[in-house]
């Protein structure tokens, strides 16, 4: 039983410390070369979340994250890359902050409505990469790159005042949301105001979880992205699929500016932040696509966001944090693999042992026994190991 | 779109006049009438609309120089997806590249400069190969990864290293760029012949002395680089040894071909010209310096470029030119001249259709047809594009151009997929 248990965790939590663990010793480094004291820098990062608002300002943050992780994730269930999150967010928070400005209903309803809004919006944009993707076979990372590029012109165009803009001083903006279509938080004081749609985010964790463990259509989204193949001859249309997932990825990056939108900013202004659709990539990688995973990676993120404020007090450059983040990614894809490797051997070498039990020293097979990693499988170290156990091995 | 529906033919065209030079490449005659038809196109556009600017000498000159490094970036993906590797990295290369290339220049001069962005690069191409080749980690991811990590290394360098005299931590002190050098009394006849304004005499010379006038050195370097790739490519041993890793490894591998080292090799490379379109921004003669956040997605538009031409060192060279046109264009004219290009664009959508019809596919003739239409109303019933999209024009028309032509595209059989050695 221990063994099992310890197999486990090791499965699930080794690559994971592997790549934090290398990627601070080499900021240590990199902190050491450039004659600062790591040490010194990680407490003044730690005791950092203590003071003022930056604990709240960290939950917010990954609120923000962790919706656009998820969205990212949905993608990669089906091996599907939405580089386009970033586009379809910021498309869906302009639009949604316009029609909010622009409407006036009941508190409650306008909340709503401006999400629907925000959704829609999303799906749609992801919407003709899906249908370019599945009718025209055109790859979606380059479509959605390209259509990250044209929503920026089409947001310019949108908030311009002779549009839907107005001149706000020296920015431009869209109309500000009334009272009753914001989204109320819960206010702890001097520590800050969470934004309501944390819980919402959370919600939608959760319903991501369900929907790729308890249905049947997450079941055919998985399937068909680990084989397509198996996937088309078990009755799913994989046509259906891309587009269904892409759409569900779009919706749900849609929602990636709300937070900000309906808790804080109230308006869509030419400065809103930028580059939280990436950032989902690269919490959607850390955390394996598992939700609980995008959760802490999407909280470690803010976490080396927000703290490094503090780094600039004691003289070092807080762009170690945004190294910290790069180095993170890349170490936690590169552990994943090896890990997988590794389990992958060690279950071949038991399979092996087994074998020539079975059959006795003399036919044992030899080390090339059982297939290696089938090359139909494609890209099976990116992001479709969900589980974390080489599922492929048999 | 004509680079994609070339007219039949290996029809021997004459010297090839068009705002990308061309050098002998194969289809080359294909290019050089791409190159003529384009050039054909602006001067009637110019010529029946009064819009001058579309084959002015200053918008040929902008259009080289935005040219370079979405072609120097295109190139780097050429080699890397030529050996099977997708390099989504090429952004964060360049912005390696920038760094390096405004550090070295800094110290030692332009050509130090160079040699800075592409070694930095190199070194991004060398950790993509690393990640990819070796631990065999997803391609996209990987490139994906190794931009975040080079935005943030970069950010981090200049506050360090830059801030301390330029006063800035997003950008660099000015460097010295590059001398401009000029054709001489070609160019200064054809300025005289441009500023008559005789109708396609004058637009001719616009853009050919827009090419032959202040080009640096890179420019240069960088347009003999398509066709070296391609010789490389494809003439020589080591290129078709390069290309057989991205089309069948392990094929190659039964032949004796040591996969892994070609992928490092091409990587190298791949990240040292991606390196080079960096420092090609960072010596632009409009704004010397290291300048946070500059390469703007131009590595991303390289590899639409590529993808564009086809994963051909000619096409390439065609779709950073049609890139590097329409950004020159609204830079020095604004929408006005955009707005004038769809007139273009109809005329050429017809033109399209016409020569569809006489092949007798009737689909693709009235599909271009009703483009032209589009075009044309679209024309019509406005004055002007508005800047915020005029900027996006390229990034609509790659678009459109893979919704259409993406099944004709060939990309390297084997692009993208893991190869670990002996496992088939």
């Amino acid at each position: 039983m221990n063994g099992v248990l310890t197999g486990w965790l090791r499965g699930r939590l080794l690559a994971p410390v592997l790549a934090v663990s290398f990627s601070a010793l080499l900021c240590g480094a990199a902190l050491l070369v450039s004659g600062d004291a790591p040490w010194t820098a990680l407490k003044v990062m730690v005791s950092q979340v203590g003071q003022g608002t930056t604990a709240v300002d960290i939950l917010n943050s990954a609120a923000v994250y962790y919706l656009s992780g998820l969205a990212v994730a949905l993608g990669f269930q089906m091996k599907l890359f939405n580089i386009g999150v970033e586009g379809q967010f910021r498309l869906a928070a302009c639009v949604a902050a316009i029609a909010g400005g622009a409407w006036v209903l009941p508190p409650v309803l306008h909340t709503v409505v401006i999400i629907l809004v925000a959704v829609l919006v999303g799906a749609g944009w992801a919407g003709i990469a899906a249908l370019l993707k599945a009718y025209r076979g055109v790859s979606e990372v380059i479509s959605t790159i390209m259509l990250n590029a044209i929503s920026t012109g089409v947001i310019a165009y949108l908030i311009r005042p002779d549009t839907f803009g107005v001149l706000e001083g020296n920015n431009i903006s869209t109309r500000p949301i009334e009272r009753g279509g914001q989204f109320p938080g819960i206010s702890l004081g001097d520590k800050g105001t969470v934004f309501g749609m944390v819980f919402v985010a959370a919600a939608l964790g959760f319903g991501y979880w369900f929907m790729l463990g308890r249905t049947r259509f997450g079941f055919e989204l998985k399937a068909s992205g680990e084989s397509p193949t198996a996937a088309a001859a078990g009755g799913v249309n994989a046509r259906r699929m891309t587009v269904l997932a892409l759409l569900l990825s779009g919706a749900v990056a849609g929602m990636v500016g709300l937070p900000e939108l309906l808790g804080r900013d109230f308006a869509y202004t030419l400065n809103s932040p930028q580059g939280y659709g990436f950032t989902g990539i690269a919490i959607a990688l850390l955390g394996r696509n598992n939700p609980v995973g995008i959760a802490a990676g999407s909280l470690l993120w803010a976490f080396l966001d927000k703290a490094a404020l503090a780094l600039d007090n004691i003289g070092v450059p807080r762009e170690i944090a945004v190294i910290m983040q790069g180095v993170t990614v890349i170490s936690v894809v590169i552990a994943y693999e090896i890990v997988r490797r590794y389990e992958l051997s060690a279950q071949r070498r038991k399979v092996a042992s087994e074998a020539s039990i079975s059959l006795g020293p003399a036919d044992a097979p030899p080390s090339s026994g059982p297939p290696g990693p089938s090359s139909s499988s494609g890209p099976s170290s990116g992001p479709a190991g969900l589980a974390g156990n080489p599922s492929e091995a048999r | 779109m004509t680079t994609l529906n070339p007219a039949a033919g290996p029809a021997p065209a004459t010297v090839p006049a068009g705002p990308p030079p061309k050098r002998r490449i194969p289809g080359w005659a294909r290019g050089a009438g791409a190159a003529a038809a384009a050039v054909v196109v602006l001067v009637v556009t110019s010529a029946l609309t009064g819009q001058h600017e579309l084959t002015s000498s200053g918008t040929a000159q902008a259009a080289l120089r935005l040219l370079l490094p979405i072609l120097l970036a295109g190139l780097g993906g050429l080699w890397a997806e030529r050996a099977g590797v997708i390099n989504l990295g090429l952004e964060g290369m360049m912005i390696l590249g920038t760094w390096g290339g405004a550090f070295a220049g800094l110290h030692w001069g332009p050509w130090a400069a160079v040699l800075g962005g592409v070694l930095f690069g190199v070194l991004g191409g060398l950790l993509h190969a690393l990640a990819t080749v070796t631990f065999g980690v997803n391609h996209i991811v990987s490139g994906v990864a190794i931009t975040l990590l080079a935005a943030g290394l970069t950010k981090y360098l200049s506050t360090l290293i830059f801030q301390p005299t330029s006063h800035n931590p997003r950008q660099s002190a000015p460097l010295t760029g590059f001398d401009t050098y000029s054709v001489q009394p070609l160019g200064n006849w054809l300025g005289t012949v441009e500023d008559h304004h005789t109708p396609v005499l004058s637009d001719l010379a616009g853009l050919l002395r827009g090419v032959l006038t202040g080009f640096t050195p890179l420019v240069l370097l960088g347009l003999v680089l398509v066709p070296v790739s391609y010789w490389v490519l494809w003439r020589t041993r080591f290129g078709l040894r390069l290309r057989s890793c991205g089309e069948n490894p392990y094929a190659a591998e039964s032949l004796g071909v040591n996969v892994y080292r070609y992928k490092y090799a091409a990587m190298a490379v791949s990240g040292g010209l991606a390196g080079m379109g960096g420092v090609a921004l960072v010596l632009n003669p409009g704004q010397l310096g290291y300048l946070e956040g500059q390469t703007g997605g131009r590595g991303y538009i390289g590899l639409a470029a590529m993808i564009f031409g086809n994963w051909r060192p000619g096409g390439l060279l065609a779709g950073s030119a049609l890139f590097g046109y329409v950004d020159g264009l609204q830079l020095r004219a604004g929408g006005q001249a955009v707005h004038d290009l769809l007139y273009g664009a109809s005329l050429l959508a017809i033109v399209v259709a016409i020569a569809w019809a006489l092949r007798r596919r009737w689909l693709p003739s009235v599909l271009a047809a009703a483009a032209g239409i589009a075009a044309y109303a679209v024309y019509f019933f406005t004055d002007t594009v508005p800047r915020e999209f005029a900027t996006y024009a390229p990034q609509l028309v790659t678009l459109v151009v893979l919704a259409v032509a993406a099944q004709r595209l060939r990309p390297p059989d084997a692009d993208g997929l893991e190869y670990r050695r002996g496992s088939e």
